[in-house]
């Protein structure tokens, strides 16, 4: 057996072959956004796409994110497979309309008749020093909203993995991109064949008997070390990267909290009307009986994001999570 | 000295090559709304599409008569009627080749039916059984539309697709004078311009957006001139000149087919009846001024065309509007059957794969359905119930 020395991709490099793989396996793939050409994006993903692929497929357009989303949904309706990119998570919020007028319901309104197989890529979230309106955690809106899928990876495999399978759904997903996570690697290897997970399946990234982190995205890395800290003080704790917002799965969530009886829901977007109190509730309603301690939160401020100076005491770190899981003692404590 | 004089004119330096793509001018060709009925040019006109109009403009006026009566029997939870206006939707319809689209707003439903709908199947929007009542591939009519100008980016979006993929199809957007003043009309008249789309957008500038009139909406000469500004033509049409709009529209469509572009057409036309059977125009018009438009009714002024010109008599008027008649007495008649809805149709068109929480919804109703179905039935027995409690 020889061993290949793999040179380690980074979480953006991953998006980018996905998006690459998914233009050449079909010709109804189209990525569309700002500077997605010839710049590769302000984040590099569609690095090299436009040249490989040519302008009528890989699209700078005109800076303005409804007729951006707007005009993909056109697309979408003609047959095309648009992939938007959408520059930053606050610069989303002008195409709103499009995407619950019209992306999250046109396969309802029409029944079944017009589906729009779009992927919405949203790079979101803080932990990188950006200036306002570029930090923003906007998960709890596209959760609320019906007709819609959301993702989003904290690894490089399933960046790739999840990216080809939210391409190829016949629903609309909405992509979002931990920006903080764009520059980690691991040893995945863009050259081996892989599988992929169907959109909608948690993962265990940690066993432990403890204590169940529940968690995605950019916290994921937190949690996990807060999860080697733990052990210090005597805790073996779980964590649940869930990948998938919408669908949500109960079934692995459930059963993590079944074995530990303890549970911390982790995310950067804000608490409250936050993607937590909607985790902690269905945790609460399936594994009541179980549970040693209430379902905490662990999550952002309440607050608008904050200034790059003052984001790591806004950002949900190690010691919060710590603090949670020692309040989930609570037989002692009460 | 003010800010703007210390600043000097805003003058942005480009570079040489740089050079203005079009002299505005031409891209204004109607200096005053275009008319074609009672002029030289009518006889130019095709009489069997004369006669084609016509009988569609009459029909549509029949049906806007019949939906809004469907009103006040409770049929229809609202109408938005189209009456003054069929001259745009009846030309809309018509000038469409079977492989263009049409995207037509909340007021649109006559071109809908006029490009052959059932017009059942147009009304269930406003009946409130289904969002779409069609399958939109069928007619390629895209959802009635009831966000303002949304449907403006879809149909440059369309276009653009079918044109990348060597189809030879053009797509036509419908909207009111009001919804050129969202976002979404600007964003997608840029982008049908910069990408050279074969797309056309109608504007109905029916005078109001609800209550507001159009001096409230825009600063704007006209609503054609709007155009310029993105590098395409904004055309001026007497809206309620029947061939007039199908001329125009027919000259943008064949534009935009030949690879030129879009076009953005005004037609200039009147609202005769109240927003919707919710409105009450009186608060924000004059009588007389309605009044004043009958004098340019669009039926009226295809039906002098036609018969000044022998091609049209009393017989041929009387056919058309039996024709209509009959129309609107088969849309009476299945527009007073209960629709049979199935509740499970909620979560059935969601999501291609429901989410588990959807499933798990969709037991809660399933049963809910079935305790109310033995509930029926044991009232309608009047016996034990099945769950054993005497009542
Ligand atoms: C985005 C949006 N805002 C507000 C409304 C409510 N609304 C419905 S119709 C209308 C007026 C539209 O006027 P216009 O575009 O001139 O079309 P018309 O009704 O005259 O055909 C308004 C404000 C809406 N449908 N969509």
């Amino acid at each position: 057996m020889t061993t290949v020395a793999v040179k380690p991709a980074t979480m953006a490099q991953a998006l980018g072959r996905a998006l690459r793989d998914a233009m050449a396996d079909d010709p109804a793939v189209h990525v569309m956004g700002e500077d997605v050409g010839a710049l590769g994006g302000v984040f590099r993903v569609t690095d090299g796409l436009a040249k490989e692929f040519g302008e009528d497929r890989v699209t700078d357009t005109p800076l303005a994110e409804a007729g951006i989303l707007g005009t993909a949904v056109g697309m979408a309706m003609y047959g095309l497979r648009p992939v938007v990119e959408m520059q930053f998570d606050a610069f989303a919020y002008p195409a709103f309309e499009q995407l619950i007028s019209h992306v999250a319901k046109m396969r309802n309104r029409t029944r079944g008749a017009m589906p729009l197989p779009l992927t919405v890529r949203v790079p979101y979230g803080g932990g990188i020093g950006g200036v306002e309106h570029h930090s923003d955690s906007s998960e709890a809106y596209y959760m609320a909203t019906p007709g819609l899928h959301v993702v989003t990876p904290a690894t490089v495999a399933d960046a790739y993995g999840l990216l080809r399978e939210a391409i190829a759904s016949d629903d609309p997903v909405v992509f979002l991109e931990p920006k903080r996570l764009y520059w980690s690697k691991d040893s995945w290897n863009p050259d081996e064949p892989r599988s992929v997970e169907p959109i909608g399946r948690a993962v265990v990234r940690r066993q432990g008997r403890s204590a169940t982190l529940i968690t995605y995205g950019p916290s994921v890395p937190v949690c996990l070390e807060a999860a080697d800290a733990a052990r210090a003080e005597g805790w073996d704790l779980e964590v649940v990267d869930l990948r998938s917002l919408v669908p949500f799965d109960d079934e692995t969530v459930s059963a993590s909290v079944r074995r530990t009886g303890r549970a911390v829901v982790v995310h950067e977007s804000s608490g409250y009307g936050g993607p937590g109190g909607e985790i902690a509730a269905r945790v609460t309603e399936r594994c009541f009986h179980h549970l040693e301690a209430p379902v905490l939160r662990v999550a952002g401020f309440d607050i608008p994001y904050p200034p790059p100076m003052l984001e790591r005491h806004h950002l949900p770190g190690v010691d919060r999570i710590l603090d949670a899981v020692a309040r989930l003692q609570w037989e002692a404590q009460s | 000295m003010t800010v703007m004089e210390q600043r000097g004119a805003y003058r942005p330096t480009p570079p040489p090559a740089w050079q203005p793509r079009t002299d505005p001018a031409p891209l204004l060709p109607d200096a005053l709304p275009h008319r074609v009925l009672g002029t030289r040019a009518a006889e130019r006109v095709d009489p069997e599409l004369l006669r084609r109009l016509y009988a569609e403009l009459v029909r549509g006026r029949r049906y806007n008569a019949q939906a809004t009566a469907l009103t006040k029997q409770g049929r229809l939870a609202v109408y938005p009627s189209s009456t003054g206006q069929e001259a745009c939707e009846v030309a809309a319809a018509l000038v469409l080749e079977e492989r263009d689209w049409l995207f037509p707003s909340y007021r649109d439903t006559l071109a809908a039916v006029a490009r052959g709908l059932d017009p059942v199947e147009a009304l269930t929007l406003l009946r409130g059984d289904r969002h779409t009542g069609y399958d939109p591939y069928e007619h390629r009519i895209a959802p009635l539309c009831t966000p303002l100008a949304t449907q403006l980016p879809h149909a440059v979006g369309l276009a653009h697709a079918a044109r990348l993929k060597g189809d030879d199809v053009v797509a036509l957007a419908l909207v009111g004078d009001g919804g050129t003043s969202e976002g979404d009309f600007h964003e997608a008249l840029n982008f049908a311009a910069v990408w050279q789309a074969p797309v056309v957008f109608l504007v109905q500038n029916n005078g109001f957006a609800i209550s507001v009139p159009l001096a409230k909406q825009t600063a704007a000469p006209s609503l054609a001139h709007k155009a310029v500004g993105y590098g395409m033509p904004g055309r001026l049409v007497d809206g309620n000149d029947a061939a007039a709009v199908h001329e125009v529209l027919g000259e943008a469509i064949a534009h935009a087919r030949a690879g030129l572009g879009p076009t953005l057409v005004e037609a200039v036309t009147y609202r005769m009846e109240a927003h919707t059977n919710a409105d009450d125009d009186k608060r924000y018009r004059d009588d007389a001024e309605v009044e004043a438009w009958r004098a340019h009714d669009p039926i009226a002024l295809l039906e002098r065309e036609l018969t000044e010109r022998g091609l049209l008599d009393e017989d041929g008027i009387r056919a058309v509007r039996e024709d209509a008649d009959v129309m609107a007495a088969d849309l009476r008649e299945r527009m007073n059957q209960d629709p049979v809805l199935d509740p499970m149709d909620l979560f059935a068109h969601v999501y291609a794969r429901p989410t588990t929480h959807l499933l798990e919804q969709e037991a809660q109703l399933r049963a809910e359905l079935d305790a109310e179905a033995r509930h029926h039935e044991y009232d309608e027995n009047d016996e034990h119930d099945p769950e054993g409690n005497t009542r």
